[in-house]
Order: structure tokens, then C-alpha cells, then sequence
């Protein structure tokens, strides 16, 4: 046996390598880089919120509570409040949703489901392209080609079925000659047209969740003589509820600060009423772009605060949707 | 007839079961174990059972049920009730399909292909809906525009000096049109560092800072675009004593998009696989330039698409600039420079206004402003599609 070191090596005893997560060099510009733009993102957008936090001190302070009980918005009478233009958003809201959740279901399962392969993926542009129409194209649509039809549909449902509190419209809907203006420019009509932009966002998280709905219990369901039908039931639609509530409260969040649409289509109404038939009604987002030009500063405060009720209200919503969405999906990495 | 098994033989030849099985004779094989040989003729070729196509019966019973239908709707409509008008003989046909539908089905099926052909029918026709509703946006607007749209005037002059009862030969909306893209550009401008920077940021640097920020962007992106509006108009215009102006307008625009673009922009980069990431940095190079030469490369598509979609919402959003920019007549190429217009501010100023003239073209820069967004949705379209061959 050969010793291979005969006698001791002459260099120092091993230490560790000095390991650091300090980062040097062009990475400290990076991360210092990246940094500073994330904080100035943060000062941004986190100033805004905190720039409508202060300015609802003033108008609380002048108004406190009754703000929120207020109907009337009559500065020169130095009586503000939001009561009714906060029942106005939600009617309008309401009016949206109704209409827009069953279309953006039928419309997700019939992409999902229905629809033959080589044309889902036209389907899917055509609702996305849907989405990505600006605001006021339906705001015209809806003043000029929705709202006559709109109205007769409102007549009708005033005629047939206005003993419901909901569908009644102050007027006689068996007039020979009836009153169509009675019938326009109100929330049913302005919640069509906001329909049109809740559709697309809520359809679009509806149809994803659907696909994402397990291939072997859809087979499965198939295999056991379900039909299309009874396969949806029992499996897509249950896999996909998460994605059914959060996709249609994230379109709600939309249909809350729709405002351009909604002020052409609307005339402006101070009264607290719960009759989306009826012409005049109001919402926080067209109270703003209607009265800021001769707001004082007491009033814009006024505004701001509105707006920032607007804001929680749509900020509430949006994250209990993320919520929702997020634990429907599985969860799935996308790693290589 | 080949082989006439008599008396069943003791031992089948290999020839002489597919022969017997052909025959179709019941007599049974002494053995009941097949042999080899059995199994390679098929005794016919298999035709395939139809699955999932709709029979002759079936195509029929919904044929027959539409033409009943709006038979049925044109009576009720017009000669029983006072219904005629398009939604009324729409919805009323609707309804009558579904209940003709299900007498018809019922006359031949069970009851679960009854609901079965009525939830087609019901989601079929929410989804034609939908689609009817789209298409008549689109085309309502472009129809609308025709009368203005010939006029080359509309597209290289302005609106000075012009009233509401000049014809459509004379004054346009370009700008309207130059307004939109200046505003836009600058927004662009300002967005896209910021919004991309705070992505990389709060995906490849982290830490408990980077998830403040990200709660924080992701809360704002509900932050309704009337709010942003009024927030510049608050800050800049009435604290700051800065002129309406096109910058006020970009800088509204900003606020309302660089949420938005930084949320997007945030998801594209988050799923960009890590494996990528981790390969960058065993091969020993900076994180910098892994950041830059990994993982933006790879994200390039979805970064694309989502500036150009944001693009697309600013471009076509009304409140922002409706509170900011003022209202300009002529053409106004420096944005510090008093008021500025822009195509959706255009189109909302000439259809309040309720002149015919003007309204036709309200109509005019729509189908300019509904063509642009098209063009922005196709090239982000096309960006999105992975590249063919990998």
C-alpha cells in the first residue's frame, strides 16, 4: 500500500465559501431599480385611496350622517346627500345583473359546450372582442337603437305584470296613445346597455372555469347514459359554481362605476324610487361627471366622497370575487 | 353454404368455426374455447354506431317545431294581441319554440331528453342573443357612420368655424382624432414603465414590500374611471391651477390604465415557468439578466397584449378626459396647451347635442374609434397566438 500523502499539505486549513443574498453589482441597480418604481406605483395608486379617504373628512364633518340619508342634491340649498343616487347604482346594477348573469351562462356553456370545436375558439374571440368595445359605443347603441324597443318592452311588462311593485310606471299603459316618454331614459333601459359590458367580463371567467371542469366525470357522467344536459348538471355546473359567483360579482363591479353609458342614456332624477321602468334615475358615476363643473370645493369634497363610497362599494365586491374564483380553481403549477 | 356441420365435430378445423359462425347456425362448437384462428376473420365489417349525431327524427322535430312557431307567433302577434313589434315576435316565437319543442320531443323520447333539448334550446338561443346583440352594435354604429364616412373632409379637417347646420362635406374629426392619439401616447408613455417596472418588481424581487404594492394595485384596479378623472380634476385642475389640457386628460388616463396594465402585465409574468428562471441563474448569469434576456422574452406575447387591451379600454374610455381635457373645435397639437378634444369626448358632445347633423357625426367618429379598437384587438390577437412551430 502506497501512502498517496506522504507528509501534510502545505496550505491553509478549508474555510466556507462566504455566501451572501446581498445582491451586487447590476443586480443592486436592479433590485434597487425595480424597487423604486414599485414604490412610486404604491404612492400613486395608494395616494389616490388615501386622497379620497381625507377629502370624505370635510364633508363629513359638514354633513355627517345625513349625507348617506339625503335624497336631494341641491347645492344652492346647501342639502347634499347620496341616498338617492346610491339606490339609483344599485338599481341600475341590479337591472344589469339580471340580465346580463342567465345570457353570460347560456353564453359560457354554449362556447363550453354547444358549440362545434372549430368554432370555440372565434366564440371566445368574439365575447373578449365584446369586452374590449369602448363604453360609449354602447351608450349610443342603447340611446338610439335599444331604447325604442326597450320601452315597448317596458310597456308591456308595465301592462301585464304591474301589479309587481317593481314593474309599475305612473301611467296607463292601455292608453290608445300611449306615453313612450314615460318609458325612456331610465334605469331598465341604462341597465341593458350596462348588461352589454358585465356580459362579456362575466362570460369570460363562466367559460374558463367550465373548461377547467374535470374530463373523466364529464365522460364518466356520458358513459353512465346522461345526456348533455344531465352531464352539465351533474358536473360542470357543479365544478364550475365558484367561477359562476365570482365571474358574475367581478361584472357587478364593472356595472357599479359604469358611467358613460349610463349619463346618455339617463335623465337625471333626485327621487328615492324602485321603479326601474319609470324614466329618471341616477347613479354616484353620473352624478360626478354631471355636477363636478360647478362644484365649489365643499362640493367636489362632496363628489370625492361619493366617489369613494363608489369605490369601496366596488372594491368590496371585486375582492370577495377574486376570493371566490381563486378557490374554485384547482390550482394547478405551471412549471416546466 | 361452404360447410354443412351435420354432426358437430369433435374438434373444430380451423376453417370450419368462422364458416359455422358466418352460417349464423346455432349449433354450438363442442369446444367452447375459441381458437386462434377464430379471431382473425371478422364475420362483418363493423359499422360504426352513430354517437352523438342528431337523427333524421331529431333534425326534423326541431324543424318542424321552428316553422310552428313563428307560424304560431305571427297569430299571436299580429292577429290576437297587440304584440307587433320585432322583440314582441321574437321573444313570443321563443317561447313558442320551447313549448312546441317539448310536446314534440315528448311524443318520442323519455322525459330526460325533454329537458335535455330544452336546456339546448334555452342556451342556444341566450348565446344567439348575446351574439345578435353584438353584431347589431358593430353594425349599428358602422350603418350609422355610412352618410359621413365617404366625406375625405372628415378625416383631415376640424370642427372650427363649424355650426350645426353645415353639411357633412365640410369640417371633420381630425382633432379628434389626433387629440385621442396624443393623450394616448403620453399615457402609453407613462404607463408602461411604470406598470411593467412594478410587474417585475413585484414578481422577481418579492418580498413583504412587493406584496403590499401588489394588494395595493390589485384593490385599485376597481378604482371606477369617473373617480380617477376626478381625482386629476381635483388635484391638477382646481389645486394645481393647471389648464384643462391634454395633459390633464393623459394624465387621468394614466391613473385609470396603470392599474390596470401593471395587474395584467403582473399576471403575464407570473406564469412564466420558473424552471426557465432557475435555469437562467444556474447557468450563473445576474438576475438582471436573467429578468432581461428570460423571463421578458418569454413573457413578450402576453406583455403585448395586455398594453395593447389597455390601450384599447383607455383609448375608449369617455369619464376620464370628459372631466379633464375640455372640449377643443380645431386642431391642437401641444397637450400643456389649453383644451383638447378626443374621439370618445366627440361623439359625446355631438349626440348630446341633438343636432341631426351633428349626431351623424357623433356616428362618423364611432365607426372611426370602433375601427381602431378592432385593429388594436386583432394585432392583440395575433400577438397572443403562440408562433407557429414551437
Amino acid at each position: 500500500m502506497t501512502l498517496l500523502h506522504s507528509e501534510a499539505p502545505a496550505r491553509p486549513p478549508a474555510e466556507p465559501r462566504v455566501l451572501s443574498r446581498a445582491s451586487v453589482g447590476a443586480d443592486r441597480v436592479f433590485v434597487v431599480g425595480a424597487r423604486a418604481v414599485g414604490g412610486t406605483v404604491l404612492a400613486i395608486t395608494g395616494g389616490i385611496g388615501i386622497f379620497l379617504a381625507v377629502q370624505a373628512v370635510p364633508t363629513m364633518r359638514r354633513y355627517g350622517f345625513s349625507f348617506f340619508t339625503e335624497t336631494q342634491w341641491q347645492p344652492e340649498a346647501d342639502t347634499l346627500g347620496i341616498a338617492s343616487v346610491l339606490v339609483g347604482t344599485v338599481t341600475v346594477a341590479a337591472v344589469a345583473l339580471v340580465i346580463a348573469f342567465p345570457l353570460a351562462l347560456a353564453t359560457a356553456l354554449f362556447i363550453s359546450e354547444y358549440a362545434p370545436l372549430r368554432l370555440r375558439s372565434t366564440l371566445v374571440s368574439m365575447v373578449d372582442l365584446m369586452a374590449a368595445v369602448p363604453s360609449i359605443i354602447y351608450g349610443i347603441w342603447g340611446f338610439f337603437l335599444l331604447q325604442p324597443a326597450a320601452s315597448g318592452i317596458a310597456r308591456w311588462l308595465n301592462a301585464y305584470l304591474g301589479f309587481l311593485p317593481f314593474f309599475r310606471v305612473d301611467t296607463d299603459p292601455h292608453a290608445a296613445l300611449w306615453e313612450q316618454s314615460r318609458y325612456t331614459a331610465s334605469a331598465f333601459v341604462a341597465g341593458i346597455a350596462v348588461a352589454m359590458m358585465v356580459l362579456p367580463m362575466a362570460s369570460a371567467v363562466m367559460r374558463e372555469v367550465f373548461s377547467q371542469a374535470p374530463i373523466g366525470e364529464r365522460e364518466a357522467a356520458l358513459a353512465l347514459g346522461s345526456t348533455r344536459w344531465g352531464m352539465i348538471r351533474a358536473v360542470v355546473l357543479p365544478f364550475g359554481t365558484g367561477g359562476i359567483i365570482g365571474g358574475t360579482m367581478l361584472g357587478l363591479g364593472r356595472a357599479l362605476g359604469e358611467t358613460i353609458a349610463v349619463i346618455l342614456i339617463i335623465s337625471p332624477s333626485f327621487d328615492l324610487k324602485f321603479r326601474p321602468l319609470e324614466i329618471g334615475t341616477n347613479t354616484v358615476s353620473a352624478l360626478i361627471a354631471g355636477r363636478f363643473g360647478e362644484a365649489t370645493d365643499a362640493q367636489l369634497s362632496a363628489l370625492l366622497t361619493a366617489g369613494l363610497v363608489l369605490f369601496i362599494g366596488t372594491l368590496l365586491v371585486n375582492t370577495v370575487a377574486a376570493m371566490v374564483v381563486a378557490r374554485s380553481r384547482s390550482g394547478a403549477g405551471t412549471d416546466l | 353454404m361452404t360447410a354443412t356441420p351435420t354432426a358437430p365435430p369433435r374438434v373444430s378445423t380451423p376453417a370450419a368455426a368462422p364458416a359455422a359462425a358466418r352460417a349464423g347456425h346455432p349449433a354450438a362448437p363442442a369446444t367452447w374455447v375459441r381458437e386462434p384462428g377464430s379471431f382473425a376473420v371478422p364475420s362483418a365489417p363493423p359499422v360504426k354506431r352513430a354517437i352523438g349525431a342528431a337523427t333524421g327524427l331529431d333534425r326534423a322535430v326541431v324543424a318542424g317545431s321552428l316553422v310552428a312557431a313563428s307560424a304560431m307567433a305571427w297569430v299571436v302577434c299580429f292577429r290576437l294581441l297587440p304584440w307587433g313589434s320585432v322583440p314582441g315576435v321574437v321573444i313570443t316565437a321563443f317561447v313558442l319554440f320551447l313549448a312546441i319543442v317539448s310536446v314534440a320531443t315528448s311524443a318520442t323520447s323519455a322525459g330526460p331528453m325533454v329537458v335535455d333539448r330544452l336546456a339546448s334550446a334555452v342556451i342556444t338561443g341566450g348565446a344567439a342573443l348575446v351574439g345578435a346583440a353584438l353584431v347589431s352594435t358593430v353594425v349599428f354604429t358602422f350603418v350609422r357612420g355610412a352618410p359621413a364616412l365617404p366625406h375625405l373632409n372628415m378625416f383631415v379637417s376640424d370642427m372650427a368655424g363649424i355650426g350645426p347646420r353645415d353639411a357633412l362635406s365640410s369640417g371633420g374629426v381630425a382633432h379628434a382624432i389626433l387629440g385621442s392619439l396624443i393623450e394616448i401616447t403620453i399615457a402609453v408613455a407613462v404607463t408602461v414603465p411604470l406598470g411593467f417596472g412594478t410587474a417585475v418588481f413585484m414578481t422577481e424581487v418579492g418580498g413583504p414590500f412587493a406584496r403590499v404594492v401588489r394588494t395595493v394595485v390589485e384593490a385599485m384596479t376597481a378604482l371606477p374611471s369617473v373617480v380617477a378623472g376626478l381625482f386629476i380634476y381635483t388635484v391638477l385642475i382646481v389645486g394645481l391651477g393647471v389648464p384643462r389640457s391634454g395633459l390633464a386628460a393623459a394624465a387621468a388616463l394614466s391613473v385609470m390604465m396603470l392599474p390596470i396594465i401593471a395587474r395584467a402585465a403582473d399576471v403575464v409574468l407570473r406564469v412564466v415557468p420558473s424552471g426557465l428562471r432557475e435555469a437562467s441563474l444556474a447557468l450563473g448569469s445576474s438576475r438582471w439578466r436573467t429578468v432581461w434576456h428570460v423571463v421578458l422574452p418569454t413573457a413578450r406575447p402576453g406583455l403585448s397584449t395586455a398594453l395593447i387591451l389597455g390601450v384599447a379600454r383607455g383609448i375608449g374610455e369617455t369619464s376620464p378626459v370628459l372631466l379633464t381635457s375640455g372640449v377643443a373645435s380645431f386642431v391642437v397639437l401641444d397637450p400643456t396647451d389649453g383644451v383638447m378634444n378626443s374621439l370618445p369626448l366627440f361623439i359625446y358632445t355631438t349626440v348630446r347635442s341633438g343636432e341631426p347633423l351633428y349626431v351623424e357625426r357623433g356616428f362618423a367618429a364611432a365607426s372611426i374609434l370602433l375601427f381602431l379598437v378592432l385593429v388594436l384587438f386583432v394585432v392583440a390577437r395575433r400577438l397572443a397566438r403562440p408562433r407557429t412551430g414551437r
